[in-house]
Formats: C-alpha cells, sequence, structure tokens
C-alpha cells in the first residue's frame, strides 16, 4: 500500500484540472480512498498487450442545414442569460 | 410518488391513441430526456433541467401509444449499484424491505416490482439495468452496443452505455425493446440489426431443447454460496427442459472490473464537464475567476460519488498516468472481448449470476466505494465487449431474497438471450 500512497496535494492538483472546489474534510477522504481505488487498479499492469480489432465504419454524411433548437431554447436551460447569449460570472 | 421513492416526478406523458404499447404504462428513468418536463439524473445540478427535446427512445415509446407515468429515481449521474446516491433520496427495495434495489436503474426495477408500472427504461452502463433487475427480481435486458440509439440519453460513458426495457416477463421486456431498437440517424453509433426482421417478443417462447450454456467459472467461483446454489438450481431447470451446460474459462474477465471503471471514469470526467453553470447546470451566482466560479458551482451542485468518479477520472487521464491506467483498460477490454467470442464460439449463451450477492442492506455500501465497484464484476465485463445479455429471476435465497441469474450472448443475436431466459420467467 505505502507505494501506492496519494498525498493531498495530488488530490488537490487533480480537483483543480476537473473544476470541483473541494472542502477540507473531502480532499481528506479522497486521498484514503483513492490510495486504495488506484492500488486495485494496479491489477492492470498484469494485462496482456492485446491487439484490438477495428471493424470501424465510415458515418460521415454532407454537411446539410436541418431545422436545430430555436436560439430561445437552446438558452432556456441557462441560469442567466442577456439579450440571446449565455451570461457568464462577471469577471472583478 | 411511492413509499420506496422509486419516482422522482409523477408528471404523465400521454403517447398515441394506438400502438402496440396502447395502454401500458412505461416509466422512463430520469437520464433520458423528455420534451418540457424535467429530467435531473439524480443530481442537484440539473434539478431544474427542462429538455428541449425528445430522446429517440421516448419518442417511439409515445409513437407506440405508451403512456409514460413518470421519470425514476437513479444513482445521481448513473454512478452507483444502490441506487443510494440519488440527490431526491435512496430508493427501497419494494420485494424485500430494508434493502437497496440496486443501481443505478433502482427506481425504474423498483416501480415495476411494485406494479406501479407495467414496464421501465433504464441504462447500462456496467450493469445499471441488470443489477436493480437481480435485485428486484425482475428482468432487464442490457442490448447489444449499436442496437438502441442513446440521443437524448444524458452521457456518463458514451463507449460502454445502452438504454434498456426492464419489465416483469421476459416476454414483455422484448416488447419494450421491439419498440425502442433500430438504427437512428441522430445517432451515428447504431447499426441495423444483421438478423433483424424477427421480433424480439417472439422469440420468447421458452424453447431451449439442444441449448449450449456455456458457465464461465470464474463469474460464480467468488459468489455467496446462497447466491451459487439458487444459480446452480436455474441451470438444473434448464437442464430439465433440454439444455446442457460445460465449464468455460475466462481469464481476462477477472480484470474487467478495474477496466471498465478506468474507462468510465475517464469518459465521464470529460461527459460532465459540460455542467458548469452558465450554459446549463446550477449556478452558485458566484462573479470573479471563471474557473474558481465554475469549480464552486460543481462542487455544490455534484454529490459525493460524483465528484469521486469525476477525480479518479481526470487523474487516469492526466500526464503521466494516462498508460499505466487508461490503455492498459484499453489493451484489458480487447481481450475481454476476444475472450467471450471465443467462448460464444462454443456456446449459445453464457450464464452465470448477474449479481454475485443478494440485495444489500441500505446503507452498507455507501462508505466503502472499493467494495461497491468490485460486486459489478459479473455485469461489466459485457459492457466492455459491447455484448448482449438479460437478468432474469432464477429464485431466491432461504431468506426470500431475489436472485438474478445473467445470459450472455454474440453481438446482436439478442433472439437467443430472450428466448433462453423465457424459459425461466
Amino acid at each position: 500500500m505505502s507505494d501506492n500512497a496519494v498525498e493531498p496535494g495530488e488530490v488537490r492538483h487533480v480537483a483543480d484540472l476537473a473544476r470541483v472546489d473541494l472542502d477540507d474534510a473531502e480532499v481528506e477522504r479522497f486521498t484514503e480512498q483513492f490510495g486504495e481505488i488506484l492500488a486495485a487498479f494496479e491489477a492492470l499492469d498484469e494485462v496482456p498487450e492485446t491487439d484490438r480489432e477495428t471493424e470501424l465504419t465510415n458515418v460521415m454524411r454532407p454537411d446539410e442545414i436541418r431545422e436545430g433548437l430555436t436560439q430561445e431554447e437552446a438558452l432556456r436551460n441557462a441560469p442567466e442569460s442577456e439579450a440571446g447569449q449565455f451570461k457568464g460570472p462577471k469577471v472583478s | 410518488m411511492t413509499d420506496y421513492n422509486g419516482y422522482i416526478a409523477t408528471e404523465t406523458i400521454e403517447g398515441d391513441d394506438d400502438g402496440p404499447l396502447a395502454g401500458r404504462t412505461v416509466a422512463v428513468k430520469d437520464n433520458i430526456s423528455t420534451e418540457g418536463v424535467r429530467t435531473t439524473c439524480g443530481s442537484e445540478m440539473l434539478e431544474d433541467y427542462v429538455p428541449p427535446y425528445d430522446a429517440t427512445v421516448v419518442s417511439r415509446l409515445k409513437a407506440a401509444g405508451a403512456t409514460i407515468p413518470g421519470k425514476t429515481n437513479m444513482d445521481e449521474f448513473g454512478m452507483g449499484t444502490t441506487t443510494e446516491t440519488s440527490a431526491f433520496g435512496a430508493v427501497e427495495n419494494p420485494v424485500a424491505e430494508g434493502r437497496v434495489p440496486g443501481g443505478s436503474s433502482g427506481g425504474s426495477a423498483a416501480v415495476v416490482a411494485a406494479g406501479d408500472a407495467d414496464m421501465a427504461l433504464g441504462s447500462d452502463t456496467g450493469g445499471s439495468i441488470r443489477c436493480p433487475a437481480a435485485f428486484c427480481g425482475v428482468v432487464g435486458i442490457k442490448p447489444t452496443y449499436g442496437l438502441v440509439s442513446r440521443y437524448g440519453l444524458v452521457a456518463y460513458a458514451n463507449s460502454l452505455e445502452q438504454i434498456g426495457p426492464i419489465a416483469p416477463t421476459v416476454e414483455e421486456a422484448a416488447e419494450l425493446l421491439d419498440v425502442i431498437a433500430g438504427p437512428d440517424e441522430r445517432d451515428g453509433t447504431t447499426r441495423e440489426a444483421p438478423a433483424a426482421g424477427e421480433e424480439y417478443a417472439e422469440a420468447a417462447d421458452g424453447d431451449v431443447d439442444g441449448l449450449s450454456i456455456g458457465v464461465p467459472t470464474e463469474l460464480v467461483e467468488g459468489a455467496d454460496e446462497a447466491v451459487v446454489e439458487t444459480f446452480w438450481d436455474a441451470i438444473a431447470d434448464l437442464e430439465s427442459r433440454g439444455a446442457t451446460y460445460h465449464e468455460v474459462d475466462l481469464p481476462s474477465v477477472e480484470h474487467a472490473v478495474e477496466a471498465y471503471y478506468v474507462i468510465a471514469m475517464s469518459e465521464a470526467s470529460s461527459n460532465l464537464a459540460r455542467f458548469d453553470g452558465v450554459r446549463y447546470g446550477k449556478s452558485g451566482g458566484y462573479d470573479g475567476n471563471w474557473n474558481e466560479s465554475f469549480a464552486n458551482a460543481r462542487e455544490e451542485g455534484f454529490g459525493e460519488e460524483v465528484k469521486r468518479r469525476v477525480l479518479l477520472g481526470t487523474y487516469a487521464l492526466s500526464a503521466g498516468y494516462h498508460d499505466k491506467y487508461y490503455k492498459k483498460a484499453q489493451d484489458a477490454r480487447a481481450w475481454v472481448k476476444r475472450d467471450f467470442d471465443e467462448a460464444l464460439s462454443d456456446a449459445d449463451v453464457l450464464a452465470s449470476p448477474t449479481m454475485p450477492v443478494p440485495p444489500m442492506e441500505r446503507g452498507e455500501s455507501l462508505d466503502d466505494p472499493l467494495t461497491m465497484y468490485l460486486a459489478d464484476a459479473n455485469t461489466t465485463p459485457v459492457n466492455l465487449a459491447n455484448l448482449p445479455a438479460i437478468s432474469v429471476p432464477a429464485g431466491e435465497t432461504s431468506e426470500g431474497l431475489p436472485v438474478g441469474l445473467q445470459l450472455v450472448g454474440p453481438a446482436f443475436d439478442e433472439e437467443t438471450i430472450i428466448r433462453a431466459g423465457s424459459a425461466l420467467a
């Protein structure tokens, strides 16, 4: 387990990348749990490299104009909008 | 509403006057978009989200004459095995008091088991239809990847998840599959089933004479004793009707659950990035640095399991760890797929217990995420291999707890698992 120890700093860094502002208690809990969970994921080291069959089909289609959401519908779920646009946080 | 908290909303959506599902109610999991009707994904983040369009499966339900009696409770964003992580409260198992209904489509299975809906739709990313079907004593089908459109399903892990039916019997589940299956121009991952033409419901004739069943020892060995006993009784039942079984070896499945979680969490970390409180999602009303205000909104809007998975996914994809976790998980996925294809070249279906344990007591697994993840060992390999699978009631433990039997078939061969499953339910 000691090899897999996760530091609180790493949890904070990842939370920063994921844009989630964790509180201190969460950082503490996640630090412990992540150590255990990532240690379990280490079992993947035993997996042999395997060729992946690619049976991909091209699903591209020509661009064509068709009906979509109206501007009003697209904005309907935005907490704030103004003049037909999304409104973000005010930068001070 | 129900005393076991199966519905998040009970706003009725009426379908057309006639069609194959006329006069029947089909409850819909709350991560499937319904035009004009709130769709929350069990999350505070989407508490007030009202989709401007219907998911393709919902359009097809309406056209088939079904009435949608409500949107069902679920683990937040489909992340859970117990339906205890919903922001709208946990669901109780209506057929096993004090126990969880399984997850994440726990509300869908519960309303069917309790008789509050004739049928229901769930979504299955790593077992989220089959697990609650098994725990609630009903039937659930996870279709082959690409058989059912995901247009309008709020994405958790796109490469793994499928919408599928939950019903009291295999025949009714197959009827619902008949309505929702088929290509959709709005979802480029859908395909015409090679054997299209036969109706799935017609395959539910209970005829298992000559059926060859492979039993992967790896998926039976680790299971709870009471579950294993019920499982073998069900196999004996199938044998008495002319089926035969042999044991098969699937060495790759020992690593499937870890591979599943790495892939699902990685995809989740990307999919859930859109919930920033500006375009949609709950806004904390913060001003100042954009990244900080998003981070505040997401801290408030997401529950703990969602944060755990988004962070672990971000971790697995971050510089320095991509090859260690994500790439290895993709290797495991290819290995699982090959193993299943080989086993199915020698058997019509593969059978195992759906869940290695009977329904857990409520609250039991919340503090121990790793133990909860490991409970998905029998269902996750099927999603990695993109195959179809059904969970049918196999009987009960001596304590009266439901046990599910899982049957896995070749890609797009839903008929065979439906036929085999219909011999039991």
